[in-house]
C-alpha cells in the first residue's frame, strides 16, 4: 500500500516546489488551525491546570501561613526564614544530596560496566535473558520492592546478614544504625534503578557506528583503552541524559526511605520528599511545605543546569 | 581490512568470554534474586517463613499466605481501583498524547513554539515540587479521596506528546501530501493515514503509563484517605502495618499479588516498554 502511495506523491513534488507562493486554500488552513487547537487542548489545559499553575501556586503558597482550616496570613519570606532554621530541613537535604551522589555514581557504574560487558559476543539468547534480568526490576513498585528489602535486610533473621555470615561478617545493623541506614537505601534505590541508565547505554552503544571501532582496532586499540579513547566520548551524550534523569529522579527519592526506615533512625534517611510530604500532609503547615518545594525545584534547576554546563566540556557530538 | 590484526585482538579476548558471561550471571542473580525469594516464600506456610536457610523450592508448598492476604484485606477492591486508575490513565494519555503529538508534528498553528517548548519545560518540574497546589486544586474541585482525583491530573503527559511528536516526525510527510491531493482535508488526513500508522508508538506511551501509574504510590498516598479508595500499592503497606513482623508470607503473597499485572505487561509488553525508555536517551 505504501508503495503504490509513495511514487506518485514523490513525482508531485516537484511540481509544487517551484510556486511556494501559492496560496493553500485558505479553508483547509483554517481547518488546520481548529484541528490543531483541539487536538492540543487536552494537553495544554491538563497541564496549565496541573503543572504551570501549581508552580506559581507553590511560590505564592510559600509566602503565606496556612493550614487550610484558619484563612491564610501572609508571611513574606518568614517561611524560608523558619525552614533554614529547622534542622531537619537542613539535615534532610544533606541526606538527599548525599543520597543523589552515591546513587547516581552507583547507578551508572553498574549499567555502564554491565552494558559494556552485554555487548561483547555471546549467544544471541543469553544476551537477551541477561538483558531482561537486569530490565526486570524496573517494572515493579518502588513500594512493594521496599517492603520485601525490608525483610531481607533485617538483622537478625534477613537472608542478606545469613549470607554474609558464610564470610565470616558479623551481622549489620542494615537499617537501624545511622551509619548504616543511608547505605542501605541506596542500595535499594540502585538495585531497582540501575536497568534504566543501563537500557539507555545499550541504546547509545547500538547508535555507535560499527566502523569506528574496526578502525580503532586496526589502530591497534584493544580492551580498556577502546573503551576509554574511543566508546566513551562517543557515548557522552548518552551519559549526559542518564546522568541528568538520574539526578532528577534521585532528588525525588521517597518510597524506599518512607517504607525502609520512615527517615530514621532519627533523620539519617529523612530526604527532602519526605519532609514536603510531613509537613504538607502530617502537619498541615502547607506554607512551609511549599517553600521546601520551591528550594528542592530551586535545587534540581541549579543541579542540571550545572551539569549541561560542565557538559560542554565533556560532551562530543557526532 | 587485515585479517591478522583482527584474529590478535581476538585472541586477547580468548579467555574474556566466560569470565564475562559468568560475572552477568552472578549480576542477573543478584537482580532477580530477591524476586525469586518473594515467590518462593510466599508460598511457606507462615510458620516457616522465617526458616533460613531459605528454601528455594518450598518442602511443604501451601497457599496459606494467599489466603490470609484475602483475609485481611480486600484484594478484589484494592485491583479493581488499580485497574481503574490504571486503565483510564493509560488510555487518557495514549488519546492526549497522540492528538497533541500529531498537531506539533505536522499541523500549522500560532505559537507552536512557544506551546512545545511549554510542553518540554514541565518534563522537567517534579510532581513533589506541585503536589501542595495540585491537591488544593482537585480540594477545590472536590476530587479529593476520588479516583478520579488520581485520572484527570494524569492525563496530559509531556513525555509522551513528545515521544509521539518523534514518532509522527518520523513518517514520511510524502503519505499526507499524497491524501490532501486527493482532496482529503486535515482531519481525514489525520484519520486515515497518520493515525492507523500511530498504534506502536501509542503502544509505548500505553505501557509506560500503565507500567508507572500501577506502581504509583505517593500521589495515591496523598489523596486517598479513605480504604475503600486505595490502589494495590497503598494497600501492601498497611497490610504490612496490620501484621508487624508477625507473617512475612502473608505480607510477600501480597507483594506477589500485586506484581502480577506489572509482570504481565513485562512480559507482554517488553518491546514497548524499552523502547520508550530507550528512546528517552536517543532522541533528545
Amino acid at each position: 500500500m505504501t508503495n503504490t502511495q509513495t511514487p506518485p506523491a514523490r513525482a508531485a513534488r516537484p511540481e509544487a516546489a517551484p510556486a511556494p507562493t501559492r496560496k493553500r486554500p485558505p479553508a483547509r488552513d483554517r481547518g488546520s488551525r481548529l484541528l490543531a487547537t483541539l487536538f492540543l487542548a487536552p494537553t495544554i489545559v491538563g497541564i496549565v491546570v496541573f503543572t504551570v499553575v501549581p508552580i506559581v501556586g507553590s511560590v505564592v503558597l510559600s509566602l503565606f501561613h496556612w493550614n487550610v482550616i484558619d484563612s491564610p496570613g501572609y508571611a513574606g519570606l518568614s517561611n524560608y526564614g523558619e525552614v533554614f532554621g529547622d534542622s531537619t530541613v537542613l539535615v534532610s537535604f544533606r541526606n538527599t544530596l548525599v543520597f543523589m551522589v552515591f546513587a547516581v555514581a552507583l547507578q551508572l557504574l553498574i549499567a555502564l560496566a554491565l552494558a559494556l560487558t552485554i555487548n561483547g559476543r555471546m549467544p544471541v539468547w543469553l544476551r537477551s535473558v541477561f538483558r531482561s534480568a537486569f530490565f526486570f526490576p524496573l517494572v515493579l513498585s518502588a513500594a512493594s520492592i521496599s517492603v520485601v528489602m525490608k525483610y531481607l535486610f533485617n538483622q537478625d533473621f534477613g537472608v542478606v546478614n545469613w549470607l554474609l555470615g558464610f564470610v565470616g561478617i558479623a551481622p549489620v545493623p542494615w537499617l537501624t544504625s545511622e551509619n548504616a541506614a543511608m547505605a542501605t537505601v541506596v542500595l535499594v534505590y540502585v538495585w531497582q534503578q540501575f536497568g534504566f541508565s543501563f537500557l539507555l547505554f545499550i541504546g547509545g552503544l547500538n547508535n555507535i557506528p560499527k566502523e569506528i571501532h574496526e578502525a580503532a582496532a586496526l589502530d591497534g586499540a584493544t580492551g580498556l583503552r577502546k573503551h576509554l579513547t574511543v566508546t566513551l566520548p562517543l557515548l557522552s551524550p548518552t551519559l549526559l541524559v542518564a546522568s541528568v534523569v538520574g539526578i532528577i529522579n534521585a532528588l525525588q527519592v521517597f518510597e524506599q526511605p518512607y517504607v525502609l526506615t520512615n527517615g530514621g533512625p532519627g533523620d539519617s534517611t529523612r530526604t527532602v520528599v519526605m519532609v514536603i510530604y510531613e509537613t504538607a500532609f502530617e502537619q498541615l503547615r502547607f506554607g512551609e511545605a511549599s517553600a521546601v518545594g520551591v528550594l528542592l525545584f530551586a535545587l534540581i534547576m541549579a543541579v542540571t543546569a550545572l551539569q549541561f554546563r560542565l557538559s560542554r566540556r565533556f560532551v562530543h557530538y557526532q | 581490512m587485515s585479517q591478522a590484526t583482527l584474529s590478535s585482538g581476538r585472541v586477547r579476548y580468548r579467555l574474556a568470554p566466560w569470565a564475562r558471561i559468568a560475572g552477568l550471571a552472578v549480576c542477573a542473580l543478584l537482580t532477580l534474586g530477591p524476586v525469586v525469594w518473594t515467590v518462593s516464600t510466599s508460598l511457606r506456610t507462615p510458620a516457616e517463613a522465617f526458616d533460613l536457610p531459605p528454601q528455594l523450592v518450598p518442602s511443604n508448598p501451601s497457599t496459606e499466605a494467599y489466603r490470609g492476604v484475602f483475609d485481611q484485606i480486600d484484594v478484589w477492591l484494592l485491583a479493581l481501583n488499580s485497574t481503574l486508575v490504571t486503565g483510564l490513565i493509560a488510555v487518557g494519555q495514549m488519546i492526549t498524547a497522540g492528538l497533541a503529538g500529531y498537531a506539533f508534528a505536522r499541523l500549522e498553528f500560532r505559537f507552536k513554539k512557544p506551546l512545545f517548548g511549554l510542553v518540554l519545560a514541565t518534563m522537567m518540574v517534579p510532581l513533589q515540587v506541585t503536589i501542595v497546589p495540585v491537591f488544593l486544586v482537585l480540594k477545590s474541585m472536590s476530587l479529593t479521596d476520588t479516583l478520579l482525583g488520581l485520572i484527570i491530573p494524569a492525563f496530559p503527559t509531556a513525555f509522551g506528546t513528545f515521544l509521539m511528536r518523534q514518532y509522527f516526525l518520523g513518517m514520511p510527510k510524502d503519505l499526507g501530501e499524497a491524501a490532501m491531493l486527493d482532496g482529503a482535508g486535515p482531519w481525514r488526513t489525520f484519520r486515515s493515514v497518520y493515525a492507523p500508522l500511530a498504534a506502536p508508538g501509542l503502544a509505548i506511551v500505553g505501557v509506560l503509563a500503565f507500567n508507572y501509574h500501577w506502581n504509583e504510590f505517593f500521589r495515591p498516598l496523598i489523596l486517598e484517605t479513605s480504604g475503600q479508595n486505595y490502589t494495590l500499592p497503598l494497600g501492601l503497606v498497611s497490610l504490612q502495618g496490620n501484621l508487624g513482623t508477625g507473617s512475612i508470607s502473608v505480607v510477600l503473597a501480597g507483594v506477589v499479588l500485586s506484581m502480577l499485572p506489572a509482570v504481565a505487561v513485562f512480559v507482554v509488553g517488553q518491546r514497548p516498554l524499552r523502547e520508550g525508555i530507550t528512546s528517552a536517551g536517543v532522541n533528545r
